[in-house]
């Protein structure tokens, strides 16, 4: 059934070829950890793009019972939490994972470093991966204001005051990321927006440029 | 000999790994899928508050509106008032209480509003008609009577809880 509905599809769009171009391709010996074990460090990057899956489907799904709201923002989390089946879990996927996907990409990068993986003809990726490392970071900083407690409060405004020591637009930057005069109600309807909407759908561009990249230039040769 | 078995060293560790990524997956998927599915699944509250309305002794055969209050329980906002309303009447001893929406698509339908149709609740979204027990009349939008709501008197007052549908007339 499932081969004849697959055969359906490939005599008319043909993607076959496609798939063999996505999936199919030869990974070289010296990032084989079967060859030499030292070569998980090449993982760093894989495993950083499947935590980052897990931080999407586990989003998508708080935002199932989420409102952005500073009245009921609190107590929408602490019922999805203790009141909704699994919901221990499923924010936990998100909690611990933020702080995974920081840990994971931040190897990634030494690898890419060290073995000198960025020069040319990758530096362009760099770039990109660099850029990529600010949208994570910008999506921790926003989802972390989200449960609207009293440690997301007080690191938002540290983190606010923070940018707002920047010289000569310092005071433009703090309206425009509290979207007022105070942390406040615009805050946080700002910075779920965000996190929810901008910054994954910058990280998508990003990634897709990132792993057209790789596909072209292949992956650099071994030490 | 392994030719005989059918399975090749290559098929063999593609069903591995498919089955592997496949339990990873739904390691996965399971809790997210479960949570969203959870207010679907959950039981509703049994029971339900009853709430004194109106005084027995000033209902009359004749239905009239009735405003009250009614909690409930929403979510993370805990207990909430919504405002209902009721058609009241007295019946041989008895007292019916009608939810005043209207069965075909849900507008709020009134007793005796409209001039031309004598002892009928009408709904003025589609014209449709219930007779004053909330038997719907045939030939009018609705397929089902007006509901009722769970009544009791106590102490010379009338108690309402939950809406329930008409157990007074069959359907027509």
């Amino acid at each position: 059934m499932i081969r004849k509905m697959y055969d359906w599809v490939d005599e008319r769009l043909n993607v076959t070829p496609m798939w063999r171009d996505i999936a199919d391709h030869e990974v070289p010996e010296h990032v084989n950890p079967a060859h030499h074990f030292s070569a998980f460090v090449y993982c760093f990057g894989g495993l950083t793009f499947f935590i980052t899956v897990i931080q999407i489907l586990s989003g998508m799904f708080l935002t199932m019972y989420y409102v952005p709201d500073i009245v009921n923002a609190y107590k929408s989390v602490e019922y999805l939490q203790n009141e909704v089946a699994f919901g221990v879990i499923v924010r936990g996927m998100h909690h611990w994972g933020a702080s995974l996907v920081i840990v994971m990409m931040f190897l990634h990068t030494l690898r890419v470093f060290f073995q000198g993986a960025y020069k040319h003809p990758r530096e362009l990726n760099w770039v990109v991966g660099m850029l990529i490392f600010f949208m994570m970071l910008g999506l921790g900083f926003t989802g972390y204001l989200l449960p609207w407690d009293n440690k997301a409060y007080f690191a938002t405004k540290v983190g606010i005051g923070m940018a707002g020591q920047v010289p000569l637009i310092g005071g433009f930057i703090t309206k425009l990321l509290q979207g007022g005069d105070i942390v406040g109600a615009e805050t946080l309807a700002r910075f779920f927006a965000v996190h929810v909407f901008f910054l994954p759908g910058a990280l998508f561009g990003l990634l897709g440029a990132h792993f057209i990249m790789i596909r072209r230039q292949g992956i650099s040769g071994p030490l | 000999m392994s030719k005989d078995q059918g399975v090749s060293r290559r098929q063999f560790l593609n069903y591995c790994l498919t089955g592997v990524g496949g339990f990873l997956a739904a390691g996965m998927l399971a809790p997210m899928i479960k949570f969203a599915v959870d207010p679907a699944l959950k039981k509703g509250k049994a029971g339900g508050n009853m709430v004194p309305v109106v005084d027995e002794a000033v209902l009359t055969g004749e239905p009239s509106n009735h405003g009250f209050k009614y909690k409930i329980t929403d979510a993370w906002l805990g207990e909430q008032e919504t405002e209902l309303t009721a058609w009241i009447y007295k019946e041989g001893g008895q007292v019916i209480a009608l939810s005043p929406i209207c069965k075909h698509l849900g507008c709020t339908v009134g007793w005796k509003n409209d001039p031309q149709k004598q002892n009928r609740f009408f709904c003025p979204c589609h014209n449709g008609l219930y007779e004053k027990n909330g038997k719907n009349v045939p030939g009018t939008p609705p397929m089902n009577p007006l509901d009722t709501y769970q009544v009791e008197v106590k102490n010379g007052k009338v108690y309402l809880g939950l809406v329930e549908p008409n157990k007074i007339v069959g359907g027509a």
